[in-house]
């Protein structure tokens, strides 16, 4: 059989992922929905909502990476070719680029376009960049395309998720459900 | 020779403004004035500016309560930040500038409170609606020129500015400030 059981991921690890991903598709879903939203006062309580969403995904994001700097992940199984684990490798490795760059240009977006980011209307995030029309623009640009590229990348790590589970029947998927959890 | 003459006469043109009349400032240097705005979005200030306006005005230092203002502004010059808001903005349920082009101030007494700053009261009009306001203002002389600094606060409400589902000041704000900078020339 071509079965190897791989050591699970921590409860940690499974908790921020899981979160980060239903607050992700909330961002991308309310993203594109709210920017083709004619102007009206609901528009702009979502575009503050989806700013104090995104800041909370970077924040759960430096949580994550604190904790992915102190551990290692589990391997991925011997069955899988080199070259496949240095794609798996390499698509973490865009997830996590993407995750950080996202919030950023938003936050820089929304600087430069003059509607400054208070987290929860109480916490101000400072403004690094002085309201300039053609960068709020480059940076709308910017957030978009990064957003379809994130998608793209996000469609290849679900779709080697479901092939692991159901093509090469590892447990690269269930090692990171919560049902599956090991005490670790 | 040429030097001189030019001296001369730039110094008699400054002279002459000093002098203790009335002076008419009617011609708005736009590239040094400004008319701007700040209101709060959920708490969050933001801002915007009118890009066109215009202005009559005629002030003495020596006479400050004989001084008169008038100024008009353009409103369908609103720059909110985003050219949406801008539409919205010149629509029915906020300006309406295809009915109310203009937002007009008219000043009906001016009261010296020290130095270089007066309090220029005046019936401000913004669609359909006029309001008393109080606007506290410094003046400035610059040669043949003056700069008038001022801020004061409106209420949008009392103007019907942002109707209908705009009405509720959750989102927008009723309070919003205006900040005007006015350099004007004379004639
Ligand atoms: C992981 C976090 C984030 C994700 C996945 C995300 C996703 C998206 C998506 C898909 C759009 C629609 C793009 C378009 O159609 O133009 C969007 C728009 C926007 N995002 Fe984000 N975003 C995130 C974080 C942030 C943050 C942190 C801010 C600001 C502090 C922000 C501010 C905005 C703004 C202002 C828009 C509207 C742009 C426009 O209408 O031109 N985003 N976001």
């Amino acid at each position: 059989m071509g079965f190897t059981a791989t050591r699970d991921y921590t409860a940690t690890a499974k908790l921020l992922h899981w979160l980060m991903a239903v607050l992700i598709f909330g961002l991308l879903a309310l993203g594109f929905y709210m920017h083709d939203l004619p102007l009206s006062p609901d528009k702009l309580k979502l575009y503050s909502w989806h700013k104090w969403a995104g800041i909370t995904a970077f924040a759960l994001l430096l949580v994550r990476l604190a904790w992915r700097a102190g551990h290692r992940p589990p391997a991925l199984p011997n069955s899988m070719p080199k070259l496949m684990q240095l794609a798996a490798h390499g698509g973490h490795l865009a997830l996590y680029l993407l995750m950080i760059a996202i919030p950023i240009s938003g936050w820089l977006m929304s600087s430069a376009k003059g509607f400054q980011t208070v987290y929860f209307g109480v916490l101000p995030i400072p403004d690094l960049l002085d309201k300039n029309k053609e960068i709020g623009d480059l940076l709308a640009l910017v957030h978009k395309s990064l957003n379809l590229l994130f998608i793209a990348v996000l469609a290849g790590h679900i779709g080697a998720a479901l092939k692991h589970h159901f093509i090469d029947r590892d447990d690269i998927l269930t090692r990171m459900l919560p049902r599956h959890s090991k005490e670790n | 020779m040429k030097r001189i003459t030019l001296a001369l006469a730039l110094a008699t043109a400054q002279l002459t403004s000093l002098s203790a009349h009335a002076v008419e400032y009617n011609q708005v240097q736009a590239d040094k004035s400004a008319v701007n705005f700040v209101y709060k979005q959920m708490g969050v200030a933001v801002d915007g500016k009118f890009k066109k306006f215009s202005s009559q005005l005629s002030f003495d230092p020596a006479k400050p309560a004989a001084g008169k203002a008038t100024f008009d502004v353009e409103l369908a010059s609103v720059d909110t930040g985003a050219p949406e808001g801008d539409d919205e903005v010149a629509g029915k349920p906020w300006f309406n500038t295809k009915a109310f082009p203009t937002a007009r101030f008219v000043s009906t007494g001016v009261k010296p409170l020290g130095g270089n700053r007066y309090e220029v009261a005046g019936q401000l009009s913004i669609k359909g609606k006029t309001q008393e306001v109080v606007v506290p203002a410094t003046f400035t002389p610059q040669g043949n020129s003056a700069v008038f600094d001022g801020a004061f606060t409106i209420r949008r409400a009392d103007f019907s500015i942002g109707e209908g589902a705009w009405a509720k000041f959750d989102i927008v704000a009723n309070d919003v400030q205006i900040k005007f900078r006015i350099t004007a020339s004379g004639k």
